[in-house]
């Protein structure tokens, strides 16, 4: 037996070597070294300047600092203090409550205003001029973001546009208080999301082919009934994408809570920076933004893992 | 055919668990007009692009010209491709396009302009070389796809599906157009298509494949007259398959026994795959069958069940005395002969020579 | 939904909405007086005037500029080298990859910032220009390879292989067909990535040490109500900029349109 099986073991190693070999050469050749070649710079750099500092950034959260000193050994303190403890965690569990609440409530004034413009547009503009509309909706959106939030303070500040307008046709003789409120903030922040909603909605809708819609209506359904049972399912994943678009980052503004708000309702990212560049607190400030950064994420699975359901259920 | 200027060795591709190209083998000649048929996904174009080098073969071996093919990129192959898209550079002008391959010929300027004019000439695009590629129809398109892929003076051009996006009448008439320049230019083409017809008039020999494989390979009159399964010859043109008992002679030759038809003798050369007892299957073409009396061959009887006027032809669904399934047959609507009504009685004529057997 | 009219009222009224802030800009910046409210007092330009003399000013434009121009070329070349490998090629681990790449698009921008600067001050590294550059190469690149990888899923393969098949190299091909086809998509690119870049606040606020960029120093400068009129001004300017920039592009957008034959529909995304 061993006579019988000693002379193919040789050509069957050589084999097994001469296809590894062959494999690798093939791989060399093939796509996904190409591939693997071509995304490296992008990816290397993702790697460097994403990766690495986001890790740094959770270590960092674990860590604790006294003045200037930063103890790298890692601890939960930080976020005891930010979620846990009954004093201090207070007013950090405000904070976040109220970024989310203004953030879900920018998310859905900006869809719920967007929808009717995208829908108009896709469907009641003609097609030559579509392109136009596009243009008029995100030329205001060209200018400083940093510009088209003060311009807000100018038009809500107590000697400001609306103030004059209103008091120049004497609907009121003192002048409001709008500014420094989260819903001053909000109408902010819905002005500068407003394209971010409207483009994503449009282009579902334009995606959605014309004949279901004279099939619906050729299958006896009313406008209305049509546009319940064809078009916003069709459109939902655009009102999806518009959604996450807008609450994602508006969590993490910054700009507008301190010009708007001006200070006195501060949001997430406000502490962040003040933990950072005021109060020399990294590590808080750390666990703060990873804590910010998890609870989004939740929040943005669940509501795509509902839509899919809501979907399925749809179809 | 001498030294022939393709060869294809038991030539494989498969993608992952797809076989696309199961072993692959064929000769293909100098100055050929050479066709592989079939139907959709059987993998023609996976041949077509293996001989032009944008598929790496994962079996066999291929050689052009005698030389091994396997690691020369697409770019050192003596071959050239007209693309089913036909690919034509949107930013360049007409004779730019078809100069695009020039430029690493090492021609002067002036050899260049004349070989352009010369290639737009020879696919009747005469003076269109500043025309932007955008404002061509489909069929100048096509030409212009032609010329730069002759201007490049290959050994092989090869064609995928070239005048499938083409109107009917516009592809008859290239048709005809290709198989001029074919012989104007005299080097081997290699044609995919999936239209029968338009293999059966251009090629010198076609290749038909099913799954991978070629099933038959022979110039377009055996294969029709000859098919060597039910599937090839069902594939092209149309056939009746009646179902029969089958005795070998000493001869070789089968006879068989169809019900409606009667007793026949089938000759050797007529029986796919060589004839065998038992069960089997005769494969008569519409056309050999005749309604009516006159003429050469046997004579059976039956009755018209179904009538589809075209024009030119009629076709005739005819129950035979005896048979448990019509038959179809297609006559000539010539000058004098009038067309039958369902449900008339007819004499068929029929040849045993006409006829093929079938063991699948 | 019934009648187009109640729908076209309203977009009008919503016009009104997303440009009322915009209009501002202009009439202020002409307003002859230092508070930033109405009634309005008069014309001047004398704002303008005081602009070109503002030192600082000048100074954080020209900053913002070369940072801007630097990480809309870097971005675009990043996307396209991993454009072309998303649109054509699958490899090991795509998504996750392509994920971590993309991701600065949904991260809060106050994240990147923060997480930069940690590293950036953990190895010793002085703020400066550079450091904002990286910041906003990271932000621009997921910009640059959406845009290509549209571009290039827009090229009909063929066409590259045509190339090669009338002999040319993967590298001549490149050059000769892809480049030219794809150059709508590497404009819009540098232009949406310098753009992005110009007007990013959050990551220059962290990062740029003491070369302020534009949006830096125009955030220090709104705190001082005697400066907001220049500010105005600048504003103004930047606006009028911007939309000769788009309407250029556009311009240039549909004449290659028109070139190679395409159907001219959509816009600037
Ligand atoms: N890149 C690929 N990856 C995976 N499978 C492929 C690929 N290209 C082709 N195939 C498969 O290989 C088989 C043959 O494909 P091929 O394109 O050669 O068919 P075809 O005969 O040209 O068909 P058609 O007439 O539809 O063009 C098909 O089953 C196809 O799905
Ligand atoms: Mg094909």
């Amino acid at each position: 037996m061993t006579e019988a099986a000693a002379p193919s073991a040789v050509p069957a190693a050589a084999q097994l070597g001469q296809t590894r070999a062959d494999r690798f050469a093939r791989w060399r050749r093939g796509e996904a070294a190409r591939g693997l070649t071509l995304v490296s710079p992008a990816l290397i750099y993702a790697l460097l300047l994403l990766a690495a500092p986001m890790g740094m950034i959770v270590a960092l959260s674990f860590a604790t600092q006294t003045y200037l000193t930063i103890d790298w050994s890692p601890s939960l303190a930080n976020y005891h203090e930010a979620w846990i403890d009954p004093q201090e965690s207070e007013m950090y569990r405000a904070l976040m409550g109220r970024s989310l609440a203004i953030s879900g409530a920018v998310t859905a004034i900006t869809v719920l205003l967007a929808f009717p413009i995208a829908y108009f547009v896709s469907f009641h503009v003609a097609p030559r001029r579509k392109a136009l509309w596009i243009f008029l909706i995100t030329i205001p959106f060209w200018t400083s973001y940093l510009l088209r939030v003060f311009l807000w303070k100018v038009i809500l500040q107590e000697n400001g546009v609306v103030n004059s307008i209103l008091m120049g046709a004497g609907v009121i003789d003192t002048p409001l208080d709008m500014l420094f409120s989260p819903d001053a903030i909000i109408i902010t922040l819905a002005h500068a999301w407003a394209p971010f909603a409207i483009l994503p909605i449009y282009v579902a809708l334009e995606k959605i082919d014309r004949s279901l819609l004279e099939a619906a209506r050729d299958l006896g359904e009313n406008r209305i009934v049509t546009f319940w049972r064809v078009t916003l399912p069709l459109a939902l994943p655009g009102v999806v994408a518009a959604a996450l678009i807008v609450f994602i980052p508006t969590i993490g503004d910054y700009v507008t809570p301190a010009l708007i708000g001006g200070g006195r309702v501060p949001m997430i990212a406000n502490m962040i920076q003040a933990q950072f560049m005021v109060l020399n607190n990294r590590p808080m400030g750390a666990a703060l933004a990873i804590s910010a950064m998890v609870v989004v994420a939740v929040i943005a699975i669940l509501f795509l893992l509902l839509n899919r359901r809501f979907l399925k259920v749809r179809q | 055919m001498t030294e022939p200027l393709i060869v294809l060795d038991r030539v494989e591709k498969h993608y992952g668990a797809v076989q696309a190209l199961a072993g692959v083998s064929a000769e293909i000649g100098a100055g050929e007009f050479f066709s592989l048929l079939g139907p959709s996904g059987c993998g023609k174009t996976t041949l077509l692009r293996a001989i032009a080098g944008f598929e790496e073969l994962t079996g066999g071996r291929l050689t052009i010209d005698g030389r091994d093919m396997a690691h020369v990129p697409p770019n050192k192959r003596p071959t050239n491709m007209v693309f089913q898209s036909y690919a034509i550079f949107p930013h360049l002008d007409v004779g730019q396009n078809v100069g695009f391959g020039l430029r690493k010929k090492g021609l002067d300027k002036a050899e260049m302009t004349r070989a352009v004019g010369d290639a737009l000439t020879m696919v009747g695009l005469g003076g269109y070389e500043k025309r932007a590629s955008h404002a061509l129809s489909g069929g100048q398109r096509q030409r212009v796809a032609l010329a730069r892929a002759l201007v490049m003076k290959p050994k092989v051009l090869l064609l995928d599906e070239p005048l499938s996006a083409l109107d009917k009448k516009l592809r008859e008439q290239m048709q005809v157009e290709l198989i001029r320049l074919q012989r104007q230019v005299g080097i081997t083409f290699i044609l995919v298509t999936h239209d029968q017809e338009e293999a059966l008039v251009m090629s010198d020999r076609i290749a038909v494949m099913f799954d991978g494989q070629i099933a038959q390979l022979a110039d377009p009159e055996i294969l029709y007259r000859a098919p060597v399964n039910r599937r090839v010859a069902s594939f092209i043109g149309m056939m009746n398959f009646l179902p029969t008992q089958v005795t070998v002679l000493p001869d070789g030759t089968a006879e068989v026994d169809v019900a409606g038809l009667g007793r026949a003798t089938i000759p050797a050369t007529q029986c796919a795959g060589g004839a065998r007892a038992g069960k089997g299957a005769v494969g008569i073409r519409p056309e050999t069958l005749t309604i009516g009396r006159e003429g050469a061959g046997r004579v059976a009887e039956g009755t018209v069940e179904e009538v589809v006027y075209y024009g030119d032809m009629t076709y005739y669904d005819v129950l035979l005395d005896g048979a448990a399934a019509p038959v179809t047959i297609s006559m000539r609507n010539v000058f004098g002969r009038d067309v039958l009504c369902r449900g008339a009685r007819t004499p068929v004529r029929w040849a045993p020579e006409a006829m093929v057997l079938f063991h699948d | 939904m019934r009648r187009p009219g109640t729908l076209a009222i309203y977009a009008a009224f919503y016009l009104v909405f997303l440009y009322a802030p915009v209009i501002l800009l202009p009439l202020f910046a002409f307003n002859d007086g230092t508070i930033i409210a109405f009634p309005l007092s008069g014309f001047t330009t004398h704002w303008f005037a005081e602009l070109a003399q503002t030192d600082a000013l000048i100074d954080s434009v020209v900053t913002s500029l070369i940072i801007a121009v630097v990480a809309a070329v870097l971005a675009t070349l990043l996307g396209l080298l991993a454009a072309r490998a998303a649109a054509r090629t699958m490899f090991p681990l795509k998504p996750g990859i392509m994920g971590l790449i993309m991701l600065p698009l949904i991260l809060p921008e106050i994240i990147i910032a923060v997480a930069l600067l940690v590293v950036l001050s953990q190895l010793g590294i002085a703020l400066a220009s550079w450091t904002v550059i990286l910041g906003h190469v990271l932000l621009c690149t997921p910009f640059a390879i959406a845009i290509l990888n549209s571009a290039f899923l827009a090229l009909d393969q063929s066409l590259e292989e045509a190339a090669q098949d009338l002999g040319t190299t993967k590298l001549e091909t490149f050059w000769r067909v892809t480049l030219p086809l794809v150059m709508p998509g590497i404009v819009s690119s540098l232009l949406i990535s310098f753009t992005i870049s110009l007007d990013e606040f959050i990551i220059a606020f962290f990062l740029s040490g003491n070369e302020p960029t534009l949006p830096v120093y125009l955030w220090s400068q709104l705190r001082f109500p005697a400066r907001i009129p220049v500010v105005m001004a600048l504003g103004t300017l930047l606006l009028i900029a911007s939309l000769v920039l788009l309407t250029t592009a556009e311009y240039f957008r549909r004449r290659g349109a028109a070139r190679t034959g395409q159907d001219d529909h959509g816009g600037f995304m």
